[in-house]
């Protein structure tokens, strides 16, 4: 894309999309959100630097391959899945725990880890489509 | 451990043996036989502690439950007919790895073929152990799924596969049979067992579906035990190592169809079909197999057809219902596999210290091979039967049991002299031709085999022998409760090696005698034979090869009719099954929806993005290039998602806005990708049905909400989740809990669905036209023109 202010934009755009998608993942417990519509959110900022800095600039950006990390999406949450077998209750329980960091009660679930893993499979999978298309299509 | 998890070891343990095959041939060559040959060993050991109870007419049965939901269990009967199996396949099976540690010395691929002949094993004796009817035909599948690898061994020759694909066909598709025959059966009866199957025997026979189930069930049977006209494929499988055709196509898995008949004899046996069927396949199968045995110079084919010929005799007899014929064919089916599977290893040792099995160059090999010569005699004498070998007993009890006067019986007799006789030359021309008379050169100079290849049919002629002298104790073990097995009452078998003066004696030396002619005119009887196969042209073989042909053409055909690879063509097939879906039900049965109310309030922001959204439709339609198009589209999308926002669904909302933007994105990538041309060039006459196909969707898809929406909401689960998000699942985003907890499952399935989906299509971006092609060409009739 030749707009220059669009280049020296989309940097900025990008983080902050993933910060809010990352912000959407974490409160989706409780607010509108979660990891499918956080995943969209972070396809979306990395599709916007795709076209504004070329594939290879978001490539080197996420370091891993797409489907590498949509793999370690799927993982997560089967590993989330099998931990509640581990604690002797049926297989996708919810577990929690609540530990105390500098005096604030942080609630972490297997849930979470789960929801996690949904973000990283749709980031990974949606991703690797779109930025495979842009390769091509700049062709 | 009690004999409940022994027995499930015992069967296990021919796959843990199989597992360990490779290794072990790797560290200890040929001689990992010896090893190997300890695990059959034990399991001869573990079932002949069944004997006490199994030789006083008692039925063990013991297993697992498999799938308690569907009545389906690991589980196992071990009566007088399994023991007999289980102790012939474990017991040869010893024999035959023994001999294959010699026979494949030094074959590179030694360990695996040790390690399929062990899974075959352990197929084989899990489906004649099987009771409940889903094991059975699991294990009856992985005995042709074994026997296909075990085919194809040499899998560098094309024979060797194609005899390997033909042998699968034939069988594999004949265990469907089997399957569809025993759904009737359960359907029927309503029990998945074997062992309780028994008492619901005069059902069965009544029942409307009796014919159905039978024709179905013999489908299985008359395939795997190669009866005319599903032989082809047995001759064809001597592709195989000798071991292979000693142990899977003599001694046991063509058993497996006899096997069958022999354990629902007492449920479908005994009705008019059941013996006509049996005996007619049966017998035709006895002489043409004989018949065509004679016309083979290549030993092992030979045997291969007289082994045919044998399963044909099993088959007629199980099936004929005069007195003895039970106790007949539990006699000879030992019998046969005692002196076959010799028989076949003597062809192999002949084979491999020969350098040839074509029985016309062959000739004075008692010299060089003195302990081959006396195990074929011994092996051979038993088929022919002749005093006092155990062949000899069967026979006799098959002459006593034909030896009735009325016209059937005295059919089947003399189709069953005729058939000995023949079998009886077959048996002499492999055991005694190649030994007698001056010595032939053959391709290598012949010498006594080492231990590993004639202990095994050593010790299987000499059982042949002892079995026969102390007939008492075989009967009391092994033919008294196998015969009643099959019968499904107590039977008593009592024959002796002592020949008694009568008409059975008779018969049996008109069958010796006339076997010894055939033997002196042979080589004339074969060229006869050969004149006469060489004059019908036509046979089973060639017709399968036809068959699959055929079944290829059609399908080529098929998918070249229904697969254009226009996209166009696929998209307006889908749509018109959807808008017929759609729209037959409510016209044919009439069921409108009301015509939906509209408030005459209706907000004024709500006006204009409905207003909004239809202006994105209309665009859409008279955009002049494909991008505002698609931009368009979006603008409908986004109108939407602002609509589910103002109806209190803000995640709806939310990731409608994420999925317009993201396809908007995506399309205008495709596009530029597939370099179509910015605008639609459609003619009109194209584009008229498609404006009809896109309404007749649209309006199915709005009659169908309308109908859904105008039925009473249900709100038990609303009412659920609102109540127990927060208590149970510590969140207060119903939504969201319901697809990571309380649906997690579902999710997990569905994010595995994006990741195989976002592989499948990265894949479809990378591959190149080129690529394409060559996976569209695979054409048989293309590849014959090239």
């Amino acid at each position: 894309m030749k707009s220059v202010i669009f280049r020296a934009v989309a940097p900025f755009l990008t983080s902050l999309m993933v910060l809010f998608s990352i912000f959407v993942l974490l409160r989706g417990h409780n607010e509108p959100g979660g990891g499918f519509i956080g995943g969209l959110i972070a396809v979306s900022a990395l599709a916007i630097y795709g076209i504004a800095c070329g594939v290879e600039t978001v490539r080197r950006a996420i370091y891993f391959h797409p489907m590498a990390i949509a793999g370690a999406g799927l993982f997560a949450s089967t590993i989330a899945g099998l931990i509640s077998i581990a604690a002797r209750v049926p297989f996708m329980t919810g577990l929690w725990i609540y530990p105390s960091v500098f005096g604030v009660e942080i609630p972490l679930s297997t849930v979470t880890l789960f929801d996690c893993g949904v973000y990283l499979v749709v980031v990974g999978a949606i991703s690797s489509i779109a930025l495979s298309l842009e390769e091509r299509g700049g062709e | 451990m009690d004999v409940a998890a022994l027995t499930f070891l015992a069967l296990a343990l021919p796959f843990v043996a199989a597992l360990v095959a490779p290794l072990l041939t790797r560290v200890l060559g040929h001689n990992a036989a010896w090893v190997l040959a300890l695990f059959p060993a034990a399991i001869v050991l573990h079932f002949s502690g069944f004997w006490p109870e199994v030789s006083r007419g008692e039925v063990v049965t013991g297993g697992y439950a498999w799938i308690p939901s569907f009545n389906v269990s690991f589980s196992w009967l071990i009566d007088g007919l399994s023991l007999t199996f289980v102790l012939l396949i474990a017991g040869i099976g010893m024999l035959i790895v023994l001999y294959a540690g010699g026979y494949l010395k030094g074959h590179p691929q030694q360990g695996r073929f040790f390690s399929f002949i062990l899974m075959f094993m352990g197929s084989m004796l899990g489906l004649v152990v099987s009771d409940s009817f889903l094991m059975l035909f699991v294990f009856w599948e992985l005995t042709s799924i074994t026997s296909f690898l075990l085919i194809g061994f040499d899998h560098a020759r094309e024979a060797a596969r194609r005899a390997a694909l033909q042998a699968l066909v034939v069988t594999g598709g004949g265990g469907l049979f089997l399957l569809a025959g025993l759904l009737i059966i359960w359907n029927v009866s309503g029990v998945t067992q074997l062992s309780l199957l028994t008492a619901f025997g005069p059902e069965m026979r009544e029942s409307p579906f009796y014919l159905a189930a039978l024709l179905l069930v013999l489908g299985g049977a008359f395939t795997k035990s190669a009866q005319f006209p599903f032989h082809f494929w047995l001759p064809n499988a001597m592709e195989a190592p000798t071991p292979v055709s000693a142990y899977l196509h003599s001694a046991t898995m063509v058993k497996a169809g006899v096997y069958l008949l022999m354990r629902l004899n007492p449920v479908l046996g005994g009705t008019p079909e059941w013996q006509i069927l049996l005996p007619l396949f049966g017998g035709s199968t006895l002489v043409i197999g004989a018949v065509l045995a004679c016309r083979q110079t290549d030993l092992k084919l030979m045997l291969a057809y007289t082994t045919m010929a044998s399963l044909g005799l099993l088959v007629m007899l199980t099936g004929l219902g005069v007195p003895q014929a039970i106790e007949a064919a539990a006699l000879y089916l030992v019998a046969h596999s005692l002196f076959k599977g010799a028989l076949f290893m003597v062809a192999g040792i002949i084979d491999h210290e020969a350098g040839t099995r074509d029985v016309t160059r062959l000739g004075g090999l008692r010299s060089a091979m003195p302990l081959t010569f006396v195990i074929a005699l011994t092996a051979a004498f038993s088929m022919g039967g002749l005093v006092p070998f155990f062949g000899f007993i069967a026979k006799e009890e098959i002459y006593y049991a034909l030896s009735g006067f009325d016209r059937r019986t005295m059919v089947f007799a003399a189709l069953a002299i005729v058939g000995n006789a023949l079998m009886f030359a077959v048996a002499f021309a492999v055991a005694l031709r190649p030994f007698i008379g001056p010595r032939v050169d053959t391709p290598k100079v012949a010498h006594e085999a080492p231990i590993l290849l004639w202990l095994g049919p050593a010790l299987l002629a000499a059982k042949g022998l002892s079995a026969a002298l102390l007939s008492g104790l075989t009967h009391q073990l092994v033919s008294t409760p196998m015969a009643s097995a099959i019968a499904g009452e107590p039977r008593t078998v009592a024959i002796s090696v002592v020949p008694h003066i009568g008409l059975p004696l008779a018969l049996s030396i008109a069958t010796a005698v006339i076997g010894v002619i055939l033997y002196l005119k042979l080589d004339r009887l074969r060229a006869f034979i050969a004149t006469i196969l060489a004059d019908i042209g036509w046979g089973p073989d060639r017709g399968f090869d036809q068959f699959i042909r055929g079944l290829v053409r059609f399908s080529v055909a098929l998918t070249r009719r229904l697969q254009s690879g226009r996209l166009e063509v696929y998209m307006t097939a889908t749509f018109i099954l959807v808008a017929f879906v759609l729209l037959v039900v409510p016209l044919s049965y009439g069921e409108f929806p009301r015509a939906p109310y509209f408030a005459a309030d209706v907000p004024l922001h709500e006006l204009a993005i409905m207003a909004i959204a239809v202006i994105g439709l209309g665009a859409v339609v008279v955009a002049a290039d494909r991008l505002t198009a698609i931009v368009s589209l979006g603008i409908q999308g986004f109108a939407v998602a602002v609509i589910f926002l103002l109806y209190g669904a803000p995640d709806l909302a939310f990731t409608q806005f994420m999925i317009e933007t993201l396809s908007v994105v995506v399309l205008a990538l495709v596009m530029t990708r597939l370099r179509l041309s910015p605008s639609d060039h459609r003619p009109l006459a194209q584009k008229v049905p498609d404006l009809a196909i896109a309404l007749a969707c649209g309006a199915g898809f709005g009659l169908m909400l309308l109908k859904v929406t105008g039925v009473p909401f249900d709100t038990t689960l609303t009412d659920f989740f609102n109540l127990y998000s927060k208590t149970i699942a510590h969140g207060a985003n119903v939504v969201n809990v319901i697809i990571v907890d309380f649906r997690g499952t579902d999710t997990l399935g569905e994010i595995a669905v994006v990741m195989v989906t976002g592989l499948a299509i990265l894949s479809l971006v990378r591959l190149r036209a080129g690529s394409l092609r060559r996976i569209a060409d695979n054409d048989p009739d293309a590849e014959e023109r090239a």
